[in-house]
């Protein structure tokens, strides 16, 4: 029985006075697929920052498969095997598509070049449903078909753990079965995920566990039907009263 | 290789032939008019390998330049001429590492206030080393190269830098310079390390520029750290290479032919104005040509292409 | 003891140039390389007031000052808020704004060397020796800083105190946010260019009295104003004071220690520890 494949303990990140994470400890089996909610500006997406090296922490630690990464850059995280999409879609809008999924795929833990990153690029493309849209640039794309090649350069990149911002903002409801179907097919073939979201449909049908955090600390951990009835979390959510 | 990469590489190749050929046909004026037609087309176009993918506006021209020069100076009594050349741009390349290493961490602006001065800063430390530890001011270069000879070693050198670039933009390097160029937020989530590929390029760039100033050193035959570093062929560098347009490789060369033609002829005319004149050309990139001219067209001929297929549409 | 003294009175007529740079790239975030010749050409400006009218260049301020005002207010009004309102990114304004610069200080700079010529000038304000703590400066030296100083506390009083000084210095912080709160960005940005070029000019008529000038010395001095800036980070008032009177030190060091030759060479060897270690600046806070 190995250990947690990404470990984050006692993290805190504070920008001047403004503590946006203080103190959270939560792992992270392999395989496994983990929710990070709570409301507006409780330190979910700084702590995925965290994660994917964009913010180093002020304290604390962050473990990936036991070795620390917490405060490398997010280049050196990459190869180490952590992927991401983002809450604002960032998309490369010069490049086409297949060449935007390359991109995942040269210089990060996947290390592809050449036919081999087109190769995967073109399948991964196919498995979010764009092989047609394959060598549109990226500026004559639709909000979510960017979101679907953030999705597949993420994946090309052959990450042990990914980082999901909100991926699922923005879709409609046709769209967001689409993509929760695709997300449990990923999972199924063994990949590790965290996912911010607020679409709480999906955080029920998707996570195993969640995460809860409220005003940067983590307030709630556990099976994800027992944290969502838990009062602490309603009232988070709801306000106190 | 696809088959129109095949046939501009034949293209090239047979126009370098004509021009190796031609210092015997001709000579005096229009050799010195090649030869400076010839150094500003290397110089813009190893600038365009950095600030073009970049778009980081480089005036370390001259210092790199000076630093060629310098090495030839240093070395002609002991080595050959064409392995000082190498040197220089090792010399080149070492230089742009220390520069790039301290700025181009940090903003963009920073490098370009930086690169400013260097060229002065270079030639305050040599002409400081010259005269105070080696006790005289300048050094000979006694070669027996004429303007032919610098002319094809320039074109050598023009060949080298467009081979270069091109393998640059085939290989992982200038992939990892577009993903930069389109967003350096997800460069470096996906494993690029931004900064070290810039300095590489700036490595090659700042060698090729180096050599260039290896190859010119004969044509001044005396060396002193004024000529060797003279700012105003940074300045010069980035006009030209502008006005042709940095997107492509082969951009500045549309700038160079005209502009050296006009400004040979405004300093022989008008000395006096020739800042004046500088300065309303770099207005004129900045506010009429921002793309420079080969950009200028490709936006006219991606008008045209896109008129074309809304018509085409329409008839469907 | 001599060399400080020296230092920090070539320091405070740096800070005046500084300041009028760090408004200018501050708070209108356009990074004027021009700025140079708006000095120089106050220089001349003190000098010929001085030797064709006998104005003392401590009253020609009051003609310089609203002069550089206005010309930097016409360049930016008519060159640069074109480029402000085209531009899709900072870093797009960056490269236009600097190119676009550039080409007004060879303007400049040509326009000038033909009416001038390259030739150096001086004239002679005040070159009475001034005892100070047992050693003798010129007298110029210490009334250019004594100016140099009020000039500053003017302008500290201005932007710290009154109302539109802190809109100011609401847009140097975050253009955006000034907007929500009913502050005329673009206005500001213009007035700040201006009262930024009229700084500078100051600082080129108070130079005038104590230092060789001539045409084409703009470049130069503008490269140490934007190291200072950088020095003490951008848009900070008392860092660009600060780091001024640091380069004018160094530099007097140096130029009295090892080889006048040196001083731009000590110039960037201040500047590459800055952006080794401080690169927001000696006093500004982390980044984030």
């Amino acid at each position: 029985m190995s250990g947690p494949i990404l470990e984050v303990a006692s993290l805190s990140k504070a920008f001047g006075g403004l503590v946006a994470v203080n103190d959270v400890s939560f792992a992270l089996a392999e395989g496994e697929l983990l929710g990070l909610i709570g409301p507006n500006g409780s330190g979910k997406t700084t702590t995925m920052n965290l994660v994917s090296g964009a913010l180093a922490p002020t304290a604390g630690e962050i473990r990936l498969d036991g070795a620390p990464i917490s405060g490398l850059s997010p280049s050196v995280i990459s190869r180490a095997g952590v992927a991401r999409t983002f809450q604002l879609v960032r998309v490369l809008p010069g490049m086409t598509a297949v060449e935007n999924v390359v991109a995942g795929a040269v210089f990060s833990r996947a290390g592809l070049w050449g036919v081999a990153a087109e190769a995967t690029a073109r399948r991964l493309l196919g498995r979010v449903g764009l092989e047609e849209r394959a060598e549109l640039p990226l500026s004559a794309m639709t909000y979510i078909d960017q979101k679907r090649v953030e999705l597949a350069r993420a994946l090309a990149a052959d990450p042990r753990v990914l980082l999901l911002d909100e991926w699922l903002a923005g879709l409609n409801p046709t769209e967001l079965q689409t993509a929760i179907e695709l997300l449990k097919e990923i999972h199924a073939d063994g990949m590790t995920i965290i996912m911010v979201e607020h679409v709480m449909d999906a955080i029920r049908s998707l996570c195993d566990r969640c995460v809860v955090m409220n005003t940067g600390a983590k307030i709630a951990e556990g099976d994800t039907a027992a944290v969502l009835a838990d009062p602490h979390v309603m009232a988070a959510y709801l306000g106190d009263e | 290789m696809t088959r129109s990469e095949g046939l501009t590489l034949f293209t090239a190749a047979a126009a370098f032939a004509a021009l190796a050929a031609l210092p015997f046909v001709t000579e005096g004026f229009y050799l010195t008019l090649a030869v400076n037609m010839a150094l500003y087309i290397a110089l813009c176009t190893a600038w365009t390998l950095f600030s073009g993918p970049t778009h980081l506006v480089s005036l370390a021209t001259a210092a790199f330049f000076g630093i060629g020069t310098y090495s030839v100076a240093i070395g002609i009594e002991i080595l050959p001429f064409p392995l000082l050349i190498l040197c220089g741009g090792v010399a080149g390349a070492l230089f742009a590492a220390l520069v790039g290493a301290a700025t181009l961490r940090v903003s963009g602006a920073y490098f370009v206030i930086f690169t400013l001065g260097l060229a002065e800063l270079t030639r305050q430390v040599v002409a400081y080393l010259q005269t105070k530890v080696f006790g005289s001011m300048g050094l000979f270069v006694l070669t027996d190269h004429g303007e032919g000879d610098l002319f094809r070693y320039l074109l050598g050198l023009i060949a080298a830098i467009f081979l270069v670039g091109w393998l640059i933009g085939r290989a992982r390097l200038g992939f990892a310079m577009r993903v930069i160029g389109n967003d350096e937020v997800v460069a470096r989530h996906f494993g690029i390390e931004v900064a070290r590929s810039k300095v590489i390029l700036f490595m090659v760039s700042g060698a090729f520029i180096a050599m260039v100033g290896a190859i010119m050193a004969p044509r001044y035959a005396y060396i002193e750290p004024q000529s060797a570093f003279n700012p105003t062929m940074s300045f010069l560098v980035v006009i030209m290479a502008l006005l042709g347009g940095t997107r492509r490789l082969w951009g500045p060369l549309v700038g160079v032919v005209p502009f050296t033609i006009v400004a040979d002829f405004i300093s022989a005319n008008f000395p006096d104005h020739f800042n004046v004149i500088i300065g309303l050309a770099f207005l004129a990139v900045v506010y009429l040509l921002k793309d420079g001219v080969t950009g200028a067209i490709e936006q006219a001929l991606g008008r045209r292409r896109r008129a074309a297929s809304v018509t085409g549409e329409g008839r469907a | 003891m001599e060399i400080l003294i020296t230092g920090v009175l070539l320091g405070g007529t740096y800070a005046l140039i500084a300041l009028g740079l760090t408004l200018q790239y501050g708070v209108a975030r356009i990074m004027n390389l021009a700025n140079g010749e708006t000095l120089v050409a106050a220089c001349f400006g003190a000098w010929l007031l001085f030797t064709a009218a006998q104005i003392s260049p401590l009253w020609g301020l009051l003609i310089i000052a609203p002069l550089g005002f206005v010309a930097n207010g016409l360049i930016y009004a008519g060159l640069l808020r074109p480029l402000v309102r085209r531009a899709v990114t900072q870093g797009a304004l960056e490269v236009d704004a600097i190119l676009a610069t550039f080409g007004l200080l060879f303007l400049f700079e040509g326009a000038m060397h033909l009416i001038f010529g390259g030739s150096f000038f001086n004239y002679q304000f005040l070159a009475v020796p001034f005892e100070l703590l047992g050693e003798s400066y010129a007298l110029n030296r210490v009334v250019a800083f004594a100016a140099a100083a009020i000039i500053s506390v003017l302008l500290a009083f201005f932007l710290y105190r009154t109302r539109f000084g802190t809109a100011i210095r609401a847009v140097a912080v975050d253009p955006d946010a000034a907007r929500l709160v009913a502050i005329d960005v673009e206005f500001v940005a213009l007035f700040a260019f201006a009262l930024g070029g009229a700084i500078t000019a100051c600082g080129g008529a108070l130079l005038s009295t104590f230092y060789t000038f001539e045409a084409s010395m703009g470049g130069i001095f503008m490269i140490k104003a934007l190291i200072i800036v950088i020095m003490g980070g951008v848009g900070d008032v008392r860092g660009a004071v600060l780091a001024a009177l640091i380069l004018g030190v160094i530099e007097t060091l140096v130029a009295s220690l090892v080889d006048p030759g040196l001083t731009l060479t000590a110039t960037y060897g201040l500047f590459v520890t800055i952006l080794l270690f401080r690169p927001q600046g000696l006093f500004g806070g982390a980044a984030g």
